[in-house]
């Protein structure tokens, strides 16, 4: 049975919360990004911008932002079809090891992420 | 003529459901669906199909034509028939009982989970409980649910989970009491909507707003109750 044990908050609201805040993050460090780029800018100049601490913050919040926003959507895209109703007791399972790929996934991301931008 | 094509299936007879082609003379009338319907039935009786006030009041003859869910006896063929064909399919998401008879069960299952009546604690007065014209007017637009199901069954989240989400007619009636100012039982109605499927199913693709047949809005409902929730919470 589906149940809301490996939703994020474990309450709609939360999710739903961090869902659109998470998506306006997005929106703000997409557009951020998109507009140094078609400003125009170089290797040394890219690099510049991201040598600085806003600059990674900003960054960090981004990826744990799409990190969140990944895991309420999908979440939700498999307690749908990934379920009982529609496959048998293979739907459980197959949701459990698609939920723990996409939590190893979106993991790796932001561990590699946090190397990439601190420069660890 | 009009090429009409039915979902037939009647489980002590048939192994599985199947497609019957009819043709209907309607004389070039722009009749309704129900209609139609008829004139197949007096054609071949076991036909099976839920009716009663032919008006568009009672919701009993709920059916997806060509695609759409909707109402049969308040849809004209002028708006349901494309390139001269209709297609009569029961609604979708519900188990069939027989050819155009859903088992609406799990709908009612839901509507039961909102507690569609009006809850006050406080002593009852020796007439009446009085509403404000004003506040009145805020039942508006969800009290005229009549229940046909058209709008939880175009729903795709209702599909998934007709059993953990309430689906958008049920949500209605819940905003329509949590709007009611005579009801008491605001804080207990949304703490049993604060889950994960309950409304945040709801990903507002208006597939409710397009078919209902009272012409009412389920999705703007369920943004009160998404703001009354987060009011609560915060």
């Amino acid at each position: 049975m589906v149940t809301a044990v490996t939703s994020l908050g474990r309450s709609g609201l939360y999710d739903w919360l961090m869902q659109r805040v998470s998506a306006v993050i997005l929106l703000a460090y997409f557009l951020c990004l998109g507009t140094v780029l078609v400003c125009g800018v170089d290797y040394p100049e890219w690099n510049a911008l991201f040598s600085q601490t806003w600059m990674r913050v900003f960054s960090m919040l981004a990826l744990a932002s799409l990190g969140i926003h990944a895991w309420v959507g999908l979440w939700a895209v498999f307690t749908d079809y990934f379920t009982e109703r529609l496959m048998g007791t293979t739907g459980n399972l197959i949701r459990l090891v698609a939920q723990i790929v996409c939590a190893i996934i979106m993991f790796t991301y932001l561990v590699w992420g946090i190397q990439i931008f601190w420069g660890l | 003529m009009l090429q009409v094509s039915i979902y037939r299936y009647n489980p002590e007879v048939d192994a599985e459901p199947y497609m019957q082609d009819v043709q209907v003379d309607t004389g070039g009338k722009d009749l309704m669906v129900l209609d139609v319907m008829e004139m197949i039935k007096a054609q071949d009786t076991t036909m099976v199909f839920r009716r009663s006030c032919r008006e568009g009041v009672c919701g009993s003859d709920g059916v997806n034509m060509n695609g759409v869910n909707g109402l049969a006896c308040v849809t004209p063929l002028s708006k349901a028939v494309r390139n001269n064909k209709l297609v009569l399919r029961p609604l979708p998401g519900l188990p069939v009982i027989r050819d155009l008879v859903v088992d609406m069960s799990l709908f009612y299952a839901q509507y039961e989970k909102v507690q569609p009546y009006l809850q006050n604690d406080t002593p009852a007065p020796a007439i009446e409980r009085l509403q404000s014209p004003e506040d009145r007017e805020k039942l508006d637009g969800l009290y005229e649910c009549i229940l046909c199901a058209c709008c939880s069954t175009s729903c795709p989240s209702f599909w998934w989970n007709p059993d953990r989400f309430i689906g958008p007619a049920g949500l209605l009636q819940a905003y329509r009491f949590l709007a009611d100012s005579r009801d008491t039982a605001t804080e207990a109605r949304l703490a049993k909507l604060d889950d994960p499927f309950s409304v945040f199913r709801c990903h507002g693709i208006q597939n409710c707003v397009n078919v209902c047949p009272k012409g009412l809005n389920p999705t703007r409902a369920i943004g009160h109750i998404r703001n009354m929730l987060l009011s609560r919470a915060t």
